[in-house]
C-alpha cells in the first residue's frame, strides 16, 4: 500500500478537474466488475448499490412499521368500533364476539413494540445511516468504495438476515415480543411472563444481534473510510458536514452498541440458563421463581447506556444531510462551520453521560440524577447553536423552495418544538409527572421521529439523481411536504396536551378511567390525523418507484451546481465513481455566493484550485 | 482477494486500513467488557453477592495464555526476517496453547462447580461464569484465525510478502489483544474480591 505511487498528472482538460491517478483502472474488472445480474443487483459490493439496497429495505420495514401504528391507533382513537375487517390479516389476534371484532390486548402491545424497534433500528438506523453513509461517505471524500467493500456488503445481509427474523417473528402463534421497544425485564427476561415474552423475545433478540453485527460491520467500514481514504486535499476541515455527521455516528455507534449486546447476552442467560441477573423474587401464577438477588434497573443502564446515543445516532445523520441540502439551495456557504463540526462532536461525547435522563422515574438516587439532570441540559447548548446556524445559512438566501428544501426547513422547525419538550423532560423535578405519559411520546417522536424522516426524506429528494440519474417529481414533493408536515404535527401537537393531563402512554385502553373521557375526541382526531398522513407517505413511495423509471431524466453532472465532489462523477457512475483519476481538493465545501473584491461566482467546486488573488484575499480578510 | 482490492485504494495515512479496522473492532470489544465491569461493580455493591476464591485452574489458564502471545510474537519476527523453520515451529505451538486455554478455562467452571458455584444461584458466580466465557468465545475467534495462519504457514509456499506479513500482523495484535484482555479480567475478579 505504502509505495503506491500518485502520479499526479494534470488532467484538468479531461475531466474539468484536476485528478490523480491511482491505478484503479488499470485493472481489468474495471467496467466488468460485478457485471451479472446477482452481483450487481444482489450481493452488490459496490457502495452505490448497498445504499440502495439498505434504502429500500428500510421503505419496506418503513411501510410495515407505520401500518402497525394505524391499526393501533384504531384501537386507540376508535375502542368500540368493529375491527372484523381486519381479521383476514391479523386473523386470531381478532377475537369476534357478537358479530364485534375487537383487537387482542396482547397484540396491542406487541403491535406497539414492533413498531418501536422497526422504526428505531431497521428504519430510522439502517434505513437512514445505512444508506447515505454508503453513498456519500466514498462520494463525497473522493474515495473508490469503502475500504472494505465485502465487510460493506456483510453489513447489508446481516441487515436482512435480521429483518427476516424479526418477520417471522410476526407469525408466531404466541405473536412478537410485546414488552416494548426497550424489552425491559422482566418481561423479557421469563419466556413465562407473557405470551410474546416466550418464542417472540427470542427472536427478537436474535434479530437485533444480528443487527448489531450489521452496525458494526458498517461502522467500522465508515470510520477506517473517512480516516484512511480522503482524497488528496481532503483535509477533515475540508469534509462536507454530512460526512462528519456519518463519522460521529458510526463512532457512536461503536462504543454503544456493544454495551446493548452485553445486556442483552445477560437476558439471554436469565431466559435460558436459570441467572438471575435482572430478576428478583418474582411470582408466576402463586409459584415463586428460584432467581433472586437480580435487578431490573441493571438492564435498564446498560440498555440507555446504548439508548440515548442511539437518538442521536438517529438524528445526527438527519442533521448532516440537512446541513447540506439548506446550504446548498440556499446558495449560501453553511453559517458557522467550525461550529457545526463541533457541536457534532460535542453532541457526541454528551449523549454518553446522560443516558439515566431516561431513569429518573425508576428510583435512581436524587442526588445523582441531578447530575444528569445537569449534563442533558448542556446538550440543548449544542443542539441550539446548530438551530441557530441553519437559521443564520437561511437569512437572506437565495433560496430554491424544491422539495428536499421544504423538508430540510421542516427538519429545522421539527427539532425545535422536539427539542424544547426534551428540556422540560430533562429537569426530573419535571420529569416526574411527565414520565411514561403521552408527553414523552410526543416529544420523542417530533424530535426524533419525525424529524429524522424529514432529513432522510432531504435526502432522498435531494440524492435521488445520484442514485438513478432521474428527478423525483417536484409537485408531488412538495404535496408529500405540506401533508406530512401539518399532518405529523397534527398528530403529535395534542399528546402533549395529554401527556400534561396524565395520560399515561402504552394502555391498550381508557375506558377505566374518567379522567381521560375528555380525551375522547382527542384520540379520534389523532387516529384520523395519522391515517391520513399515512397516506401522504403512499404518494412519496409511488413517487420514488415511479420516478426510478420514469422520473425526469438528470441532464447535467451537478444539477444543483453544488460543490461537492458527488457531482463530479458521471451521471450513471459505475464501479469505482470517476472513469479517470480521482478529483483533488483544493477548498472546503460551502464556497456558495462568493463574492468579495476579487470574484463574483454563484458556486465554486471543491475542484477548483484557489488562485492567488483569492488566497491573498482570503487571508486578509477572513483570518 | 480483498487485497487487490484494496490496491486501487487512495490511500492517506500510513496504517493499512485493514489494520485500522482491526483497532477500531478492539475499542468497540473493550466498551463490551467495560460494560460487563460496571455490571459487575454496579451488581455487588447492590448487596446478595458471594464472596469466593478464584480456581486455581484461572491462573494456569493465564500462564497459558501468556505463553502463547509470546511465542505467537516470536513467530511473527521470525518470518519478517526469513527465518521460516522456526516460524513454522512456532505457529502450531500458539495453536495448541490456544486450544489449552480454552481447555483450562473449561476446566475453571467445572472447578467453580465442584465448589457449589453455578450459573444459576447467586449472581456473583454467575457473573464470574458469564463474562469469563465471552472471553473465551473471543478466544475461539482468535483460534479460528490461528488455525488460517497455519494453514497458510504449512500449505503456501515459503515466500514473505508483504501482504502475508500484514495477514499475521492482524492475527497477532488480535491475539495480544484477548490476551491483555483476560489478564485484565483476572485482575479485575481479584480486586473486587
Ligand atoms: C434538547 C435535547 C433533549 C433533551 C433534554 C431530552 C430529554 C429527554 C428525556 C429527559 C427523556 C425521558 C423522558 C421520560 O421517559 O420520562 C427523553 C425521552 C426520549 N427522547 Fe429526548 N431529549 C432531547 C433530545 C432528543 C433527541 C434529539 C432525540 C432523538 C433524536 C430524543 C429522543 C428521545 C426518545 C426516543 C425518548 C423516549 C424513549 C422511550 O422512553 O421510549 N430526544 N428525552
Ligand atoms: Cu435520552
Amino acid at each position: 500500500m505504502a509505495d503506491l505511487k500518485h502520479n499526479e498528472g494534470l488532467l484538468v482538460e479531461e475531466y474539468g478537474y484536476e485528478a490523480i491517478e491511482d491505478g484503479f483502472h488499470d485493472h481489468h474488472h474495471g467496467d466488468k466488475y460485478q457485471s451479472g445480474f446477482i452481483t450487481h443487483y444482489i450481493f452488490s459490493q459496490d457502495h452505490k448499490m448497498i445504499a440502495k439496497q439498505f434504502l429500500i429495505t428500510g421503505m419496506f420495514w418503513g411501510i410495515i412499521g407505520g401500518l402497525m401504528s394505524l391499526v393501533f391507533r384504531m384501537q386507540l382513537g376508535f375502542p368500540d368500533s368493529d375491527m372484523s375487517w381486519l381479521q383476514p390479516i391479523l386473523r386470531g389476534w381478532i377475537s369476534i364476539d357478537n358479530g364485534v371484532g375487537t383487537l387482542d390486548p396482547q397484540f396491542y402491545y406487541a403491535l406497539v413494540t414492533m413498531h418501536g424497534t422497526i422504526l428505531v433500528f431497521f428504519v430510522l438506523t439502517a434505513g437512514l445511516s445505512g444508506t447515505f453513509s454508503n453513498l456519500l461517505i466514498p462520494l463525497q471524500l473522493g474515495a473508490r468504495d469503502m475500504a472494505s467493500p465485502l465487510l460493506n456488503m456483510m453489513s447489508y445481509w446481516f441487515f436482512f438476515l435480521s429483518g427476516a427474523i424479526m418477520f417471522a417473528s410476526l407469525f408466531l402463534s404466541t405473536g412478537p415480543f410485546s414488552g416494548g421497544w426497550t424489552a425491559y425485564p422482566p418481561l423479557s427476561a421469563l419466556p413465562q411472563a407473557s405470551s410474546g415474552s416466550a418464542g417472540g423475545m427470542t427472536l427478537w433478540l436474535l434479530s437485533l444481534v444480528f443487527f448489531v453485527v450489521s452496525v458494526l460491520l458498517g461502522g467500522i467500514n465508515y470510520i477506517t473510510t473517512v480516516l484512511n481514504l480522503r482524497t488528496k486535499g481532503m483535509s477533515l476541515w475540508r469534509m462536507p458536514l454530512t460526512i462528519w455527521a456519518f463519522f460521529v455516528t458510526a463512532i457512536l455507534g461503536l462504543l454503544s452498541f456493544p454495551v446493548l449486546v452485553s445486556g442483552f447476552l445477560l437476558v439471554m442467560c436469565d431466559r435460558g440458563l436459570g441467572t438471575s441477573f435482572f430478576l428478583d423474587q418474582i411470582y408466576i401464577g402463586g409459584q415463586a421463581l428460584e432467581q433472586v438477588g437480580g435487578s431490573p434497573i441493571l438492564y435498564q443502564h446498560l440498555f440507555w447506556f446504548l439508548g440515548h446515543p442511539e437518538v442521536y445516532i438517529i438524528i445526527l445523520p438527519a442533521m448532516g444531510l440537512v446541513s447540506e441540502v439548506l446550504s446548498v439551495n440556499a446558495r449560501k456557504p453553511i453559517f458557522g462551520y467550525h461550529a457545526m463540526v463541533l457541536s457534532i462532536l460535542a453532541i457526541g461525547f454528551l449523549s454518553f453521560i446522560v443516558w439515566a435522563h431516561h431513569m429518573f422515574m425508576a428510583g435512581v438516587n436524587p442526588f445523582i440524577s441531578n447530575i444528569f439532570v445537569i449534563f442533558t441540559l448542556i446538550i440543548a447548548v449544542p443542539s441550539a447553536v446548530k438551530v441557530f446556524n441553519w437559521i443564520s445559512t437561511l437569512y437572506k438566501g437565495n433560496i430554491r423552495f424544491n422539495s428536499g428544501m421544504l423538508f430540510a426547513i421542516g427538519f429545522v422547525s421539527l427539532f425545535i418544538s422536539g427539542g424544547l419538550t426534551g428540556i422540560f423532560l430533562g429537569n426530573s423535578a419535571i420529569d416526574i409527572p411527565m414520565h411514561d405519559t403521552y408527553f414523552v411520546v410526543a416529544h420523542f417522536h417530533i424530535v426524533m421521529g419525525v424529524a429524522a424522516f424529514f432529513g432522510m426524506f432531504a435526502g432522498v429528494y435531494h440524492w435521488f439523481p445520484k442514485m438513478y440519474g432521474r428527478f423525483m417529481n417536484d409537485t408531488l414533493g412538495k404535496l408529500h411536504f405540506w401533508g406530512t408536515l401539518i399532518g405529523a404535527y397534527a398528530v403529535f401537537w395534542p399528546m402533549h396536551y395529554m401527556g400534561m393531563a396524565g395520560v399515561p402512554r402504552r394502555y391498550y385502553s381508557f375506558a377505566t378511567f374518567d379522567f381521560s373521557n375528555q380525551f375522547d375526541l382527542t384520540n379520534q382526531f389523532i387516529t384520523i390525523a395519522a391515517i391520513i398522513t399515512f397516506g401522504f407517505q403512499i404518494l412519496f413511495v409511488v413517487n420514488f418507484f415511479y420516478s426510478i423509471f420514469y422520473g425526469k431524466k438528470q441532464k447535467q453532472k451537478n444539477p444543483y451546481g453544488a460543490t461537492t465532489l458527488e457531482w463530479t462523477t458521471p451521471i450513471d457512475a459505475g464501479h469505482g465513481n470517476w472513469p479517470g483519476g480521482i478529483p483533488t481538493v483544493h477548498r472546503w465545501a460551502y464556497d456558495y455566493g462568493k463574492n468579495d473584491g476579487t470574484m463574483d461566482r454563484e458556486f465554486i467546486p471543491q475542484t477548483e484550485p484557489v488562485s492567488p488573488e483569492e488566497k491573498e484575499y482570503d487571508d486578509k480578510h477572513l483570518h | 482477494m480483498m487485497a487487490k482490492q484494496l490496491k486501487y485504494q487512495n490511500t492517506r495515512s500510513k496504517v493499512h486500513p485493514h489494520k485500522f479496522m482491526l483497532w477500531v473492532v478492539m475499542s468497540s470489544l473493550c466498551m463490551m467488557f467495560a460494560a460487563f465491569s460496571s455490571f459487575y461493580l454496579v451488581r455487588q455493591a447492590s448487596g446478595n453477592w458471594h464472596h469466593f476464591h478464584l480456581p486455581q485452574m484461572f491462573y494456569i489458564s493465564t500462564a497459558i495464555i501468556v505463553l502463547s502471545t509470546i511465542t505467537l510474537h516470536i513467530a511473527y519476527r521470525a518470518f519478517k526476517k526469513g527465518n521460516i523453520t522456526l516460524y513454522k515451529i512456532l505457529l502450531p505451538i500458539t495453536l495448541i496453547l490456544g486450544i489449552a486455554f480454552i481447555i483450562s478455562q473449561y476446566l475453571g467452571w467445572l472447578a467453580l462447580n465442584d465448589m457449589g458455584i453455578y450459573l444459576t444461584g447467586n449472581a456473583s458466580g454467575a457473573t464470574i461464569i458469564v463474562i469469563s466465557a465471552l472471553h473465551a468465545a473471543h478466544v475461539l475467534g482468535g483460534i479460528v484465525a490461528l488455525i488460517l495462519a497455519n494453514i497458510h504457514a504449512f500449505a503456501l509456499p515459503n515466500k514473505v510478502t508483504k501482504f502475508r506479513i500484514l495477514r499475521l500482523e492482524l492475527t497477532l495484535t488480535y491475539w495480544h489483544f484477548v490476551d491483555a484482555l483476560w489478564l485484565y479480567l483476572l485482575c479485575f475478579f481479584l480486586v473486587m474480591q
